[in-house]
């Protein structure tokens, strides 16, 4: 344990209480930062990460209980044939597109705040798409014959599920490979990072990682061409395929005649949905790791009135989107969609239905529209909000429709169809494999901290336009740090064309922004 | 259609369509020109290239000749067309012609049914609703599968679990089916079932199990009235018509013209629907059913005037 430890002069730095760093020392900090939770495992990590395990391992236990009774023992029936893993099928993959948002938009509209986001955008939208896919499983009556969907011979491709499966799929590739890219140049700087006097499994791992992904990394005008154009080039592909995604997804319902289900909104509805729970689950992991792992210096509370607004953009779109489809469906006037927009609006649905509204519908707005709750913790409430209510809309999207009585009375009265709707009653199946999933992801993000960095350091060290930067390199590494070296400080250097300008070398706050020359105004 | 693969499932192989084997027959008549061509140097460009090339060319041809020809939007021609165009003369058509007039809602045939496919109490395959008219009379309306001409139930399963027979039956592989339930999703009947939990057992039985005679059930599959397929080449009526003391269920066969009930009557298929004005339910989603309702308690015509 010496003094020159990457992860101590971070935790010195982190304090709030230094003054205008001085360029070496901040591009110290980034890189102290983004490497410390690899380095250093705090007191909270394991009794954290093994709760979260206990709760993932009771959700399996739940899973295996599931199988051997058959799906009935988590509340389905044949008039509730479709709830709750359906709707948290949507409701996790939906959760991942806040990494495609953050990352993806926010990096093709040059929007340079989003640097120190980025990791933890893209991080969690590679632990959440899993996670949502893995519902296929507790979903299918024969999970044993899941080979079925992977074996040719039985595709059958007038099928929305195979689709969605194949989107998915490809998704997850996308997502995978939007992750790994802007990887490559922070392991190389990240092989400085990892002391070789660290024994272990993990710090072996992360050494052979590190040098595979970023050893061939020198940082070269060529290279960083290169990969600047690839990234573009995925965050360009990632957008349509997240939109492919759930418009599939929605298929799935929508092929179908059942009221409440046939809806032509359906694709876009679904997508904004999950735009709007994919940033509110950014900005509470975003909100979490820069609690947990100290990163004040670079998260700053007008990251989340940002990432508040556009979150609030994608609630107000969705709001308009609930509202238009219950508007048309209780206008029409037929029989079916009549009684099934009661049913959700005054009937055996109403709480849930409310619920939403007012928790990702009506809050979120006032909580962003009002100054004086527009602040960092109010917009982690709001998100907080946001994903039960949308979960809880999926619900409502959800089951409704599978209860409806389909054979029934020609002539009950528009909007009092007393046929006999099904309900659907949660057990502790269901129950305990949602929160498994739910617990899936802070475990994963846990995970995959240990192992990369946190911030997305190279990223960050090329937007920080200080004079400071160029003039003095950075230290590469700690003292003891035995290093592949010019590679490394090859790539350290500052880009080409990053000159004076900007004040942020002044800001108190370390690391900051560089902020378009028409920055909104709540910036700074 | 020559997209099929040559390994079809055995659903395709029960349908019969002899299509397949002539579009192959063809394909190796006239061998590919590739292979005439002398040898390129090997490289990973060219790799990736023609590998991207097969799979689209075989995704859209997969796409082309299984989903969209097969779509019931493509087929909906007409309730023969299908029949006529892509399946071999089946020696009959099967056909359900359920007498409004006559049923008395004992639900006897939902008993028999259950008893003998050893179903639980909650799977009513063929299941008797109370239905209310325009005076406010009460009547009931039994509901079989309706053996859809253009079943939605078909497209919809990820793994062509559902097929239909060339004998006009929209069956189940329950060893193919994962249990998506798409199916229960897309039918309009709400004819489909699934089990939720372990199926009642049942003793060895006169055929095997098999989509024609599901006995016994499959848990985590979904299973729906098959007309008691396995029992019709044998000339036996199904279970629910040979048990209603009302003779308000007719088996019908549109090939001989012919249908019976199960208290010996014996109609003239055609005429007996022409005569009685017979109907089909939600005749206006598409699906062409193979179940005829005939009214006579005042019922509307559109059956479906309730639906959505």
């Amino acid at each position: 344990m010496t003094p020159e430890r990457p992860g101590e002069l971070g935790r010195e730095n982190s304090g709030g209480s230094h003054q205008g760093p001085t360029g070496p020392e901040r591009m110290g900090d980034i890189r102290a930062a983004a490497m410390r939770p690899v380095l250093d495992t705090p007191r909270w990590w394991w009794p954290t990460a093994g709760a979260l395990g206990a709760v993932v391992v009771l959700g399996l236990a739940a899973w295996v209980v599931q199988v051997s009774v058959g799906l009935g023992a988590a509340g389905y029936s044949d008039q509730a044939f479709w709830a709750v893993y359906e709707a948290d099928l949507v409701a996790f993959i939906g959760v991942s597109y806040g990494g495609a948002v953050v990352s993806a938009i926010l990096r093709l509209t040059n929007a340079s705040w989003r640097a120190p986001l980025t990791r933890i955008a893209e991080a969690t939208a590679l632990v959440t798409l899993p996670v949502g896919m893995l519902f296929i499983i507790p979903h299918l009556g024969s999970p044993w014959k899941i080979w079925e969907l992977v074996w040719p011979p039985y595709w059958n491709t007038a099928s929305p599920i195979l689709w969605d499966f194949f989107a998915v799929s490809t998704y997850l590739l996308a997502t995978a490979v939007f992750f790994y890219l802007p990887l490559i140049p922070d392991l190389a700087i990240g092989r400085a990072w990892l002391d070789p006097g660290r024994r272990g499994l993990r710090f072996w791992a992360c050494r052979r990682m590190y040098q595979l992904v970023g050893g061939g990394w020198d940082g070269s005008p060529r290279q960083r061409r290169l990969l600047h154009g690839a990234i573009s080039l995925v965050a360009i592909m990632v957008i349509p395929m997240a939109v492919s995604v759930h418009s599939v997804l929605s298929f799935a319902f929508a092929s179908s005649s059942r009221p409440g289900y046939l809806e032509t909104i359906f694709p876009v509805y679904f997508v904004v949905a999950a735009l709007y729970s994919g940033v509110a689950l950014v900005v509470l992991a975003v909100a979490a790791c820069r609690r947990l792992w100290h990163l004040e210096a670079f998260i700053h509370p007008r990251h989340f009135t940002r990432l508040g607004f556009i979150l609030v953009a994608f609630g107000a779109g969705y709001l308009y989107l609930t509202f238009t489809e219950y508007l048309i469906d209780g206008y029409s006037g037929t029989t079916g969609n009549a009684a099934w927009v009661r049913q959700v609006l005054v009937g055996q649905y109403w709480i849930p239905f409310w619920f939403y509204f007012v928790a990702a519908g009506l809050v979120p707005l006032l909580i962003m529209a009002i100054p004086r709750t527009r602040t960092m913790r109010g917009v982690v409430v709001a998100s907080a909000l946001v994903l039960t209510g949308m979960w809880v809309k999926r619900l409502v999207i959800v089951i409704p429709p599978a209860t409806e009585p389909l054979v029934r009375s020609p002539l009950t009265a528009l909007g009092t169809l007393v046929g006999n709707w099904g309900t659907y009653h949660f057990t502790w199946i269901p129950i305990s494999i949602t929160l498994a999933a739910t617990a899936a992801i802070p475990l994963g993000l846990l995970i995959v901290f240990r192992v990369v960095p946190i911030l997305p350091m190279a990223e960050m060290e090329e937007l920080a336009d200080s004079p400071a930067v160029a003039a003095a390199p950075p230290p590469l590494a700690p003292a003891r740090g035995v290093l592949s070296g010019p590679s490394v400080s090859a790539y350290a250097a500052p880009p080409e064309g990053i000159g004076p300008g900007g004040d942020t070398a002044s800001d108190p706050r370390g690391w900051s922004p560089r902020l378009d020359s028409g920055g909104l105004p709540w910036g700074r | 259609m020559n997209a099929e693969p040559t390994e079809s499932p055995t659903p395709r192989d029960r349908d019969g369509q002899a299509v397949v084997a002539s579009a192959d027959t063809a394909a190796a008549d006239h061998p590919s020109p590739v292979a005439a061509r002398p040898p390129r140097r090997f490289s990973r460009r060219r790799f990736l290239g023609e590998a991207a090339t097969a799979g689209a060319g075989v995704a859209a041809a997969g796409v082309l000749g299984k989903g969209l020809l097969q779509h019931p939007a493509v087929l909906a021609a007409g309730p023969t067309t299908k029949q006529a165009s892509n399946q071999t003369k089946a020696t009959h058509q099967w056909a359900m012609v359920i007498d409004l007039r006559y049923c008395n809602g004992c639900k006897l045939c939902t008993t028999a049914c259950q008893a003998a496919h050893y179903l639980r109490e909650d799977q009513t395959w063929i299941d008797v609703f109370p239905m209310r008219n325009a005076a406010g009379q009460s009547y009931f309306m039994p509901r079989p599968c309706m053996m859809c001409e253009d079943p939605p139930c078909v497209p919809v399963c990820p793994v062509s679990a559902n097929f239909r027979t060339a004998e006009g039956l929209t069956l189940v592989d329950q060893s193919r089916c994962i249990g998506t339930r798409i199916c229960m999703n897309s039918c309009p009947y709400q004819a489909r079932y699934f089990n939720w939990k372990a199926p009642r057992t049942a003793p060895r039985q006169p055929f095997p199990q098999e989509p024609g005679w599901p006995v016994p059930q499959v848990q985590g599959t979904v299973g729906k009235c098959v007309f008691c397929a396995a029992m019709l080449p044998s000339g036996k009526l199904p279970e629910c018509i040979s048990h209603c003391p009302m003779g308000a269920l007719y088996m019908g066969d549109l090939e001989s013209d012919v249908a019976v009930n199960g208290i010996g009557n014996t109609v003239k298929l055609s005429k007996f629907l022409k005569d009685n004005d017979a109907v089909k339910f939600k005749e206006s989603y598409g699906t062409h059913p193979r179940v005829f309702y005939i009214l006579g308690h005042g019922q509307d015509l559109d059956l479906d005037a309730g639906g959505a």
